[in-house]
């Protein structure tokens, strides 16, 4: 059965507190901090797709300059703050750190991060001051991680700009679109707040793209216009029983999770997760988390192709939930209009597909599992028809951009999941930079 | 088993290892706390006349998130009524017979005073004086101190005064405050002196409150020069006593290495170089007494590993190593080796050579991981790679000899031989 309010308050707050808890004083974060060797050309580096100076914003936690230690993270990452919660660290920073090769803990640099950059967020240091503004108005689309970023280096340079936001918050996936217990509504709002802090940054909510405005008009106010709109839409599973009660994609149901109270979200009591990437995972443990008695994930390949990271499945391992790997649903079917059962499909892996990945080839099996609930995390889709009716040139939805991030329409740039369809909030944040460091030699202010 | 058992002077005690006359060895209970813990013997806190000491006392110099890397103190000797510590004094030497009891002292300037404070010491039955010749704040302005250890003159009046009293061995500390130790340990040698002990703190200032903009240690607004000590002071201590060991003239007497002996490998430095046994405060004032366990058991089975039976089997073996810069053979060469499956690719080799050094490692970019590799005809054979290294014996320094014979600085000279080209 489908239903809300399965916990006590205390245990809601319990399953949905911090899952990386910040170090609460000084001199754990010291300890941690002198632990690093301060490499030189540093892997840590290499592995951020921003590009943060890890080793210098370490070393100056060790020299009780956290305000230095501050800049440094967000001189390269202005949601550094954010990015310390969300990032799959395992693949990227602490990754290539080079303690791994010794067997030994690598170090703790997102918890270090998080140490800087919230203090400075606590203490509302503005690290940078905007230049006189210089008469130019940019346009952008979307508040997420890459419209913010590429906002603030804009704003820097002394250029006005103005983002249009679909929804009543800005934040983007940061605040709509992961796990309750990463980041909370306060600390992304703080986060919002503290990015726009710096003056010139002026926000329009609950204004779409395709709805209220068009790319052409955005063209004939502003000098430069900035897209960074995400993707939206879950991909559907084309699979018959998909309109029955008791199915929801991932997106919608962290969506809820995120605006709205716990107890309020619904959860069945056995609960079916399609895919194997970090918003399955998001989706998976957090039903466990309001009350499911079974979670399943399902993934049509094997451990060894699964999105996710190793870290990112072992929470939901430890949270309960069931995987079974080389399983596709093939049909959905219910009693009353409401889900009963999912029917899978057995696969086997075949030939390397275009990711380089081995496709997974159906075996003729099938299997059920009785279920009530169906979340479908299988991956979510381009905005397609608002890039098409703005004569943007694109790939099944994702913009084109060339290597300065600028469209084929002039003046117009984009950055983000718009353009690669999906992918982590860092890599967001590095392409509106990218975009405004393009769009600054455009309105030729470099 | 080897045996680790000391003899100073005829001062006898189970192990080499004695807490140094200071704070810990001020009151019986941290005596009979020592003993209890295993330490060989003490030399109890400077006896004299009745000073006050003040509050605070000590502060510290932390480095890379170690606290206490150097440690200093301006205390004077002790403060307690000289009644009290002779007493105590009695009843330790009475309740740990097998420990080595050494008084340090500190009288005012005149031989009655000496005379009268070794009497007195002499009756609670301790087995040998250390003249505090060494202390370096508080004491020196009023003539005493290293006052009288910088000046061979007065050093040498004071302990022939000593001499003329003392029935028991008498070991001068002597100050590192001075450009060497050498003029005054030989003038209390020549003075009558039975053993020499080294080194005494060094003068400081640890650091400043950037808060406050007062240094450490605060008194009150204010502060004053410290005595420094601890493990930063430990190679300033090994030179100043391989100085001693190496003369001819003071290197008859006993010495008692003191400066930064933290671990039982810094005492077997500290034997090597010529000293009989050691004395170790610092150590213990951060770590307690338990730490002379494993000062004994590292100590028995670094014997037991080279041979030795007994400590006069390798005290003094490293002192004939030092030599003069002109003796060095030239033709000695060295170069780097790194060993790739060691290699954990932080380039805090590379920096280290590229910035400040010569130049001599190369830089393979790779993604994430950058491959270094040594440019053997570039390498001077510096260390500075190796030092910088995080990972134990992945940088080597192999030998690569230029020619294999014995050349110095003065015969290549003499010869004309080639001098460096760039």
């Amino acid at each position: 059965m489908i239903k809300n309010n399965r916990l006590t308050a205390e245990e809601y707050e319990k399953n949905f507190s911090d899952i990386h808890p910040p170090f609460d004083n000084e001199t754990a974060a010291i300890v941690e901090a002198n632990r690093c060797l301060f490499c030189y050309d540093a892997p840590c580096i290499k592995g951020c797709p921003t590009s943060i100076d890890i080793p210098k914003f370490i070393k100056q936690i060790t020299t009780q300059n956290v305000k230095g230690s501050a800049h440094t993270i967000f001189v390269s990452n202005i949601f550094g703050a954010g990015c310390s919660k969300v990032c799959p660290v395992e693949k990227l920073c602490e990754g290539n750190c080079v303690y791994n090769l010794l067997e030994e803990k690598p170090i703790e640099i997102a918890r270090l991060q998080r140490y800087a950059s919230e203090m400075a967020m606590a203490n509302n240091w503005q690290m940078f001051e905007r230049k006189p503004d210089n008469g130019k108005k940019v346009a952008i689309v979307g508040a997420g991680p890459a419209g913010l970023s590429c906002a603030h280096v804009l704003s820097r340079e002394g250029v006005e700009v103005t983002i249009f936001e679909k929804e009543e918050k800005a934040g983007g996936l940061m605040t709509y679109g992961i796990a309750a217990y990463k980041v909370t509504p306060e600390f992304c709002a703080n986060e919002v707040n503290y990015i726009t802090g710096i003056g010139g940054i002026h926000i329009e909510y609950e204004k779409s793209l395709g709805k209220d405005f068009t790319v052409a008009e955005l063209q004939t106010q502003y000098d430069a216009v900035f897209l960074g709109m995400g993707v939206g839409l879950a991909r559907q599973l084309d699979i018959p029983g998909e309109d029955l009660e008791g199915v929801e994609d991932a997106i919608t149901f962290i969506y809820n999770l995120r605006s709205k109270e716990l107890p309020a979200i619904a959860v069945g009591d056995r609960v079916a997760v399609i895919g194997m990437g970090m918003t399955a995972i998001d989706a998976a443990t957090q039903a466990k988390r309001l009350g499911a008695n079974e979670v399943t994930m399902l993934y049509r390949r094997t451990q060894s192709e699964m999105p996710c990271t190793q870290h990112e499945m072992d929470i939901a391992l430890l949270d309960g939930c069931e995987i079974i790997w080389l399983a596709a649903p093939k049909e959905i079917k219910g009693v009353d209009g409401k889900v009963t059962t999912l029917v899978c499909s057995k696969m086997k892996l075949g030939d390397a597909d275009a990711s380089g990945r081995r496709s997974p080839v159906d075996t003729g099996e099938t299997f059920t599992l009785a279920v009530d609930m169906v979340i479908k995390a299988a991956g979510q889709m381009p905005f397609f028809d608002i890039v098409e009716q703005n004569n943007l040139q694109h790939k099944n939805g994702k913009i084109n951009i060339d290597a300065t991030g600028g469209t084929n329409l002039a003046g117009v740039y984009a950055g983000g999941d718009a353009v690669n369809g999906g992918k982590e909030v860092v890599n967001a944040v590095q392409a509106g930079k990218d975009a405004a460091a393009s769009i600054l030699q455009y309105m030729g202010l470099v | 088993m080897a045996d680790i058992s000391s003899n100073f002077l005829g001062i006898k005690s189970p192990n080499p290892f004695w807490l140094a006359s200071a704070p810990p060895t001020d009151k019986k209970i941290n005596v009979l706390r020592a003993f209890e813990a295993g330490w060989g013997g003490v030399v109890w806190k400077t006896l004299g006349s009745q000073v006050k000491n003040v509050s605070s006392r000590y502060s510290a110099v932390n480095y890379g998130g170690h606290k206490v890397m150097g440690f200093n103190n301006i205390e004077l000797i002790s403060d307690r009524p000289l009644d009290i510590n002779l007493k105590e004094i009695r009843e330790c030497i009475k309740l740990f017979p097998d420990r080595a009891m050494v008084v340090s002292l500190m009288a005012d300037n005149d031989k009655n005073s000496w005379h009268e404070l070794i009497k007195k010491v002499e009756d609670t039955g301790a087995h040998g004086f250390e003249l505090n010749f060494g202390c370096p704040h508080g004491m020196t302005e009023r003539g005493m101190g290293a006052a009288v250890g910088q000046d061979p003159e007065i050093a040498a009046m004071v302990v022939e005064w000593v001499m003329e009293a003392a029935t028991i061995p008498v070991i001068t500390k002597l100050t590192p405050n001075v450009h060497s130790v050498v003029p005054t340990a030989k003038a209390v040698a020549k003075a009558g002196s039975n053993g020499l002990s080294l080194i005494n703190t060094i003068q400081s200032i640890t650091g400043v409150d950037l808060d406050t903009f007062v240094p450490n240690p605060y008194v009150a607004g204010k502060s004053v020069y410290g005595g420094y000590c601890g493990p930063a002071v430990k190679p300033i201590a090994l030179k100043m006593l391989t100085s001693i060991a190496q003369n001819p003239e003071t290197n008859r007497l006993p010495i008692s290495g003191i400066g930064g002996v933290s671990n039982w490998k810094d005492a077997v430095e500290f034997l090597l170089l010529g000293a009989s046994n050691v004395q170790v405060c610092t150590a213990a004032m951060t770590h307690g007494f338990r730490i002379v366990e494993d000062m004994c058991e590292g100590l028995n089975n670094w014997m037991d590993e080279k041979g030795f039976k007994i400590l006069e089997d390798f005290i003094g073996k490293s002192v004939p190593a030092i030599t003069h810069w002109e003796d060095l053979d030239i033709n000695y060469h060295h170069v780097a080796n790194i060993n790739q499956d060691k290699c954990i690719h932080c380039g805090l080799c590379y920096i280290a050579c590229e910035d400040t050094s010569h130049q001599s490692i190369s830089l393979q970019p790779g993604q994430p991981y950058n491959i270094y590799t040594i440019k053997e005809e570039e390498c001077v054979g510096c260390n500075l790679c190796q030092l910088v290294c995080p990972v134990n014996e992945c940088i080597t320094m192999v030998e690569q000899r230029v020619a294999p014979e014995y050349i110095n600085w003065v015969e290549w000279q003499k010869r004309g031989l080639p001098l460096n080209d760039h």
